[in-house]
């Protein structure tokens, strides 16, 4: 999994208010290089939670991203190599997501995330 | 500038929507997408010779590359029912949109081609031969030639043969501006796919969604019924980034084993893999709720049908209130399978049409099938949304009983806060009248009730009435 996609996903169980960000518990991590693509950046750009990538990257052990951040950065180079690494290169293969408002733990394996609820939750 | 469009004899439905979705994604018009079509004189609408008006040669030449049912988009010089005739035509089209083509730097040869019927080299020779008319003064390129002519024949054959009825022989001279990759289908036919599911989604038909769902380099694309991954494999190879979900697990995480699953289908061509697989019920959707307006196309083969009915998640019982949720003891909870219950039609498409409505950026795509019976007697609703707009239906015949038809829907209006609670509101009736709405449903029963074996087609007074010509078929 991703960081982008963990910035589009939250706790869904029925009654949660607060289920974004969820918390990432990484056992294994991978990076995989991929193409840059800078049109593609900036759309995600204005998308993203920036406070929640930052805290998601760090906890995969990736500390560079600035901890505020507007579309003025988007002009940097530097920047963009960073936002795309933290975005598109970092993979949770193992590890779980945890809901911050009910602790409910959703599964990572194999770099699939298990979002689907009990009976008791839909 | 009109151009003569040929297609390829199938899918006769998909054909048209394909030129006008391509024509929205390489051209540069705001308009509503539709284009200006004329045929030949004589022709019937399913006829494999049309004429278009595109913008440039620039727009016609990206389409017929793109396209999966155009055989080849021409300039043409001359159309006549006979080869008299058509010297003439050729003679009276203006000399400086010829020349050029003509002239001694370049390289060129000539194809022949007859619709509905064979013939020998020989033949084929005698017609080239015939043009001798036309001063060409490049040279003779077989192999690799700048410019291609063809001569393009239909024959005066009667209705009878199973092909749509051409009155009188027409002939056509053009010069070729366009045409596709031929390489395209067979690369990626199902028969090359290691991991395959039951309803993996036929390559040709995969690569029209994407086509229909204006699919380009940098766009992110999302199927929330994904499967095998075969839609988004298409998508992948026009260069966008994808996403894809599904209920089932062993589907979508497990496959046969480490080398074979959905990510090793799109290594196994050399794409890029999806940015993400999860596992997910698209009733409970699990996105951020203020996150909106993302996926560029939604392009999707939901669970319905005779084949492979959906799921979500609760019980049967649960949703129908006898029982109290199965409260699931805290050491159980890793490896418990959640029970599901069936997902209906309407369901289905309510969750489906939601979510494109919300999670679609403006003028983005939802493309989907949908099933149909084939019954002639009732007119066909398809499915509305305020925020969407259906653009384009193709039908593709897939019995006797049954069809499937390929909506395109666009997104034309903000989703609203009171598009948002109307939805919830749904969704809770949903809830409530679960079992009802699967029971009662007319469109849910038509589709999930098996084809009655041994058709009795003289007896059957609806199917009689079928006034679908002959020769439409699965792949026609
Ligand atoms: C018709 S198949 C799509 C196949 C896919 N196009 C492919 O090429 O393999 C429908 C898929 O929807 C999944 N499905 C059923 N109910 C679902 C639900 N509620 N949410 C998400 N996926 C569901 C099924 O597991 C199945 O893989």
């Amino acid at each position: 999994m991703r960081l982008l996609t963990h910035n589009m996903l939250s706790c869904n169980i029925k009654g949660v208010t607060n289920g974004f960000p969820l918390k990432i518990e990484a056992t294994k991590v991978i990076e995989k290089q991929v193409d840059l693509n800078v049109d593609f950046l900036k759309n995600m750009f204005l998308k993203v939670e920036w406070k929640a990538l930052v805290e998601a990257s760090r906890s995969m052990g990736y500390a560079e991203l600035p901890e505020e951040a507007d579309s003025s950065l988007l002009g940097s180079e530097e920047f963009l190599k960073k936002f795309h690494h933290a975005l598109l290169e970092l993979h949770l293969e193992e590890g779980a997501l945890i809901c911050p408002e009910t602790g409910r733990r959703f599964s990572v394996t194999k770099g699939i995330p298990n979002m689907l609820l009990h009976e008791d939750e839909v | 500038m009109w151009y003569l469009c040929v297609f390829f004899h199938r899918l006769l439905d998909f054909r048209k929507p394909e030129v006008e979705s391509l024509a929205k994604l390489f051209g540069d018009d705001d308009g509503d997408g539709s284009l200006q079509w004329k045929l030949p004189q004589h022709h019937h609408p399913d006829s494999p010779f049309h004429l278009v008006n595109l913008p440039s040669e620039h727009v016609a030449r990206s389409i017929a590359r793109r396209s999966i049912l155009v055989k080849g988009i021409y300039e043409l010089w001359g159309e006549a029912s006979n080869y008299e005739e058509l010297e003439e035509a050729i003679k009276k089209y203006p000399d400086e949109r010829k020349l050029p083509f003509l002239s001694s730097d370049t390289t060129f040869k000539i194809n022949v081609d007859t619709f509905g019927k064979a013939i020998s080299f020989q033949e084929q020779t005698d017609r080239i031969r015939k043009m001798s008319y036309i001063p060409f003064k490049g040279r003779v390129n077989l192999k690799n030639p700048e410019q291609i002519f063809w001569i393009m024949e239909t024959d005066d054959y009667g209705s009878n043969n199973g092909l749509p009825p051409v009155i009188q022989r027409t002939v056509f001279f053009g010069r070729e501006v366009g045409a596709p990759d031929r390489k395209l289908i067979p690369t990626y036919q199902l028969k090359t796919r290691s991991y395959l599911g039951p309803t993996a989604m036929d390559a040709e038909m995969a690569f029209l969604m994407a086509n229909q769902g204006l699919v380009a380099s940098g766009k992110l694309v999302y199927d929330p019924f994904v499967g095998t991954g075969s839609i988004l494999i298409a998508a992948t190879h026009f260069g966008a980034m994808t996403m894809g979900a599904d209920i089932d697990i062993r589907v979508v995480r497990d496959g046969r084993g480490p080398n074979c699953n959905v990510w090793s289908n799109f290594k196994q061509y050399g794409l890029c893999s999806p940015i993400s697989l999860l596992r997910a019920d698209n009733n409970l959707p699990p996105w951020r709720p203020d996150l909106k307006e993302v996926f560029e196309a939604i392009i999707c083969d939901p669970p319905y049908g005779v084949r492979a009915g959906g799921r979500k998640s609760g019980g049967r019982k649960l949703l129908k209130g006898i029982v109290k949720p199965y409260i699931v003891p805290d050491d159980k909870r890793l490896g418990h399978i959640p029970s599901t219950a069936p997902y209906s039609l309407a369901e289905c498409l309510h969750d489906l049409l939601d979510l494109a409505a919300k999670m679609l950026v403006m003028g983005g795509r939802l493309v989907y099938f949908y099933p149909v019976l084939r019954d002639n007697t009732t007119e066909r609703q398809y499915p509305e949304h305020p925020c969407l707009k259906l653009v384009a239906i193709s039908e593709q015949i897939l019995s006797l009983r049954y069809s499937r038809v390929l909506l395109t829907m666009v997104k034309v209006g903000k989703y609203t806060e009171e598009i948002a609670l109307e939805a919830k509101a749904r969704h809770l009736e949903f809830k409530e009248n679960h079992l009802k709405w699967l029971e009662e449903g007319n469109l849910h029963s038509a589709v999930f009730s098996p084809a009655t074996p041994n058709l009795d087609v003289d007896g059957d007074s609806k199917l009689g009435k079928d006034a679908t010509p002959k020769y439409r078929g699965k792949y026609v």
